[in-house]
């Protein structure tokens, strides 16, 4: 079978994607694992999706059902669901396994990439203890209360105070669990501050910044966890430990790209984000695989996902037509201040071109610059930048000479 | 007879520790570095809302999303809570379905958002 374009996961990456693969006249296919679209958001009922790009409030699965909508009534677009991507090489074969359709093979003019990441697990972090019934990654356990319609336990304590962590104190508040504890190893929560008041200071759950478990107690199932202050060194003060009863933990300690199915086909991986290195339309290092979302780097806002993935699924389509061309590369660099950009490189031309970037610590009353060929092509005074919320810069394509730095200042 | 609260504005990414303080119906806002934290300041203190979103048991033993249509008072939150534990959705409901209008009298109604 042929297509233009393969899309490799269902979520909101994959789905905008392929909506705006077909919207240039390609033949799009979809692949999700899952029985359905929508991918994570499926599991997040909360509201703050959207705001960007719909103009409007909405929850997880209502912001997934739009797209989902879309899709079915695309005509160029064909979904396979419950289809496991197994394989896909450089020539851009895909190879999928689905119960029902069996063994599918597809050649494609371009390939995107949308499967999103996964979380880091008790293993990742070496939690040191017994391994008792009860400790759950944020994400496992927001799928079991928010889809499967499971109760986890009576007193829960949280590890890290990203958003998926904290928005589980609240849920899990709503389900009758006690939050007695939420546990933060930095100084300071990479979660935003709606989330710190409206899910912990809402219902007095305490949060504890530079502290970590030290280790978990419970035969079969967990009964009591250890914590302690870190000191300098990120290690913690013995001295200091405590322990609090609880018969659930959630680890929401970090999310990375689920990048395993690329593994060894010659595609360059950027080691700050856990992704591929990608360019301005998002093609990673192999000509015609494209990636977009958090395969490529996890975002905060399922907004910039659709934005990126829209913007991949064209490019992509522009590729498999023969048709994608653009000026001189132009490589981008980190300067004093940022941890990762995304893209890597861009190129020379006419318009505009969005850059994004992490710091990699917090930052107030800083000038965000940007340099090409020693003269500066980007400048603003920002009060605040945090590593949690991802920024964006607009460059002039004209303006760039050899490559491009980002600063702060 | 002053009474005051102390809260973090959450109107950008700088989240001002701000403290409100109301004396004899005169409200002031400390701590906050703009505008937009002395709004968010007085409205947390007078008449702080929030838009709830929970499950609901379904005919099939599963469960649907719901969400209050629009932000209710912070204290009926639990109260709300409460009656979607005694209310089921029906069979086939859709998204953007109305389980129940005006929930506890809020003006809110509450919709289906998503399930099984
Ligand atoms: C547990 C968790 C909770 C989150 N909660 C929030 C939140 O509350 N608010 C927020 O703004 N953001 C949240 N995020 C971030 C959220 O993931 C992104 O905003 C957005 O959903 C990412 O979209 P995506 O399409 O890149 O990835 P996903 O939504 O993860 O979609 C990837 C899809 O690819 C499929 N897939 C993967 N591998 C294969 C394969 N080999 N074959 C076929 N299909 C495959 C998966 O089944 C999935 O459907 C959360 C992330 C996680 C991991
Ligand atoms: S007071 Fe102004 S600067 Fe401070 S958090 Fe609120 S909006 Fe931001």
């Amino acid at each position: 079978m042929y297509f233009n374009v393969a899309v490799i996961g269902g979520g909101p990456a994959g789905m905008a994607a392929a909506l705006a693969a077909e919207k240039k006249g390609c033949s799009v296919v979809v692949f999700e694992r899952d029985k359905r679209l929508g991918g994570i958001l499926n599991q997040c009922i909360h509201n703050g999706f959207g705001l960007h790009y719909f103009k409007e409030e909405l929850t997880g699965p209502e912001y997934a059902a739009r797209f989902a909508e879309r899709v079915k009534n695309a005509p160029g677009i064909t979904v396979y669901d419950e289809a496991m991507v197994l394989s896909v090489t450089p020539e851009r074969t895909v190879t999928a396994l689905s119960p029902y359709a069996g063994l599918i093979t597809v050649e494609a003019g371009a390939t995107v990439l949308a499967m999103g990441c996964r979380e880091r697990t008790a293993g990742a972090i070496a939690l040191t203890g017994t391994r008792p019934v009860g400790i759950y990654t944020a994400g496992t356990a927001q799928r079991l209360i928010n889809v499967d319609g499971y109760s986890v336990g009576k007193e829960a304590v949280i590890l890290g105070s990203g958003d998926i962590g904290l928005i589980m104190a609240r849920r899990m508040t709503f389900e009758g669990v006690r939050v007695k504890l939420v546990l933060e190893l930095m100084p300071y929560s990479s979660g935003l501050k709606r989330n710190i008041v409206q899910c912990l200071d809402d219902f007095e759950i305490p949060i504890l910044y530079g502290h970590t478990i030290t280790r978990v107690e419970g035969a079969e199932r967990l009964r009591r966890i250890y914590y302690a202050e870190v000191g300098e060194d990120i290690r913690p003060k013995p001295e200091t430990e405590k322990y609090v009863d609880c018969d659930t933990l959630l680890l929401s300690v970090g999310l990375i790209p689920e990048n395993d199915l690329i593994n060894g086909i010659g595609i360059k991986m950027n080691p700050l984000t856990s992704g591929a290195v990608a360019d301005e339309y998002r093609q990673t290092s192999v000509p015609g695989i494209f990636a977009a979302g958090n395969v490529l780097h996890v975002h905060d806002l399922v907004d910039n996902v659709s934005a990126e993935a829209e913007l991949a699924g064209s490019a992509a389509a522009d590729y498999a037509k023969g048709v994608l061309s653009h000026g001189e590369a132009c490589a981008v660099k980190v300067g004093a201040g940022v941890r990762y950009t995304v893209p890597q490189t861009v190129y020379r031309g006419t318009g505009k071109v969005d850059v994004y970037f992490r710091t990699d610590g917090v930052y107030k009353n800083k000038t965000l610059k940007a340099e090409s060929g020693g003269e500066t092509v980007f400048s603003k005074h920002r009060l605040i930048l945090t590593p949690g919320e991802m920024e964006r810069i607009e460059i002039d394509k004209s303006k760039l000479k050899d490559s491009l730095t980002l600063r702060l200042e | 007879m002053a009474k005051a609260m102390e809260t973090i504005c959450i109107m950008c990414p700088m989240g001002c520790p701000i403290t409100v303080t109301e004396t004899d119906g005169v409200f002031s806002v400390k701590g906050n570095s703009c505008k937009r934290g002395e709004v968010y300041g007085i409205g947390e203190f007078t008449a702080p809302v929030r838009t709830v979103t929970a499950l609901v048991r379904t005919k099939n033993g599963g469960v649907a999303s719901v969400k209050t249509s629009s932000p209710v008072p912070k204290d009926m939150i639990f109260d709300i809570l409460d009656g979607l534990k005694k209310i089921t959705a029906p069979k086939n409901s859709r998204i953007g379905d109305v389980l129940v209008k005006n929930v506890l009298g809020t003006g809110s109604d509450i919709v289906v958002t998503g399930g099984n």
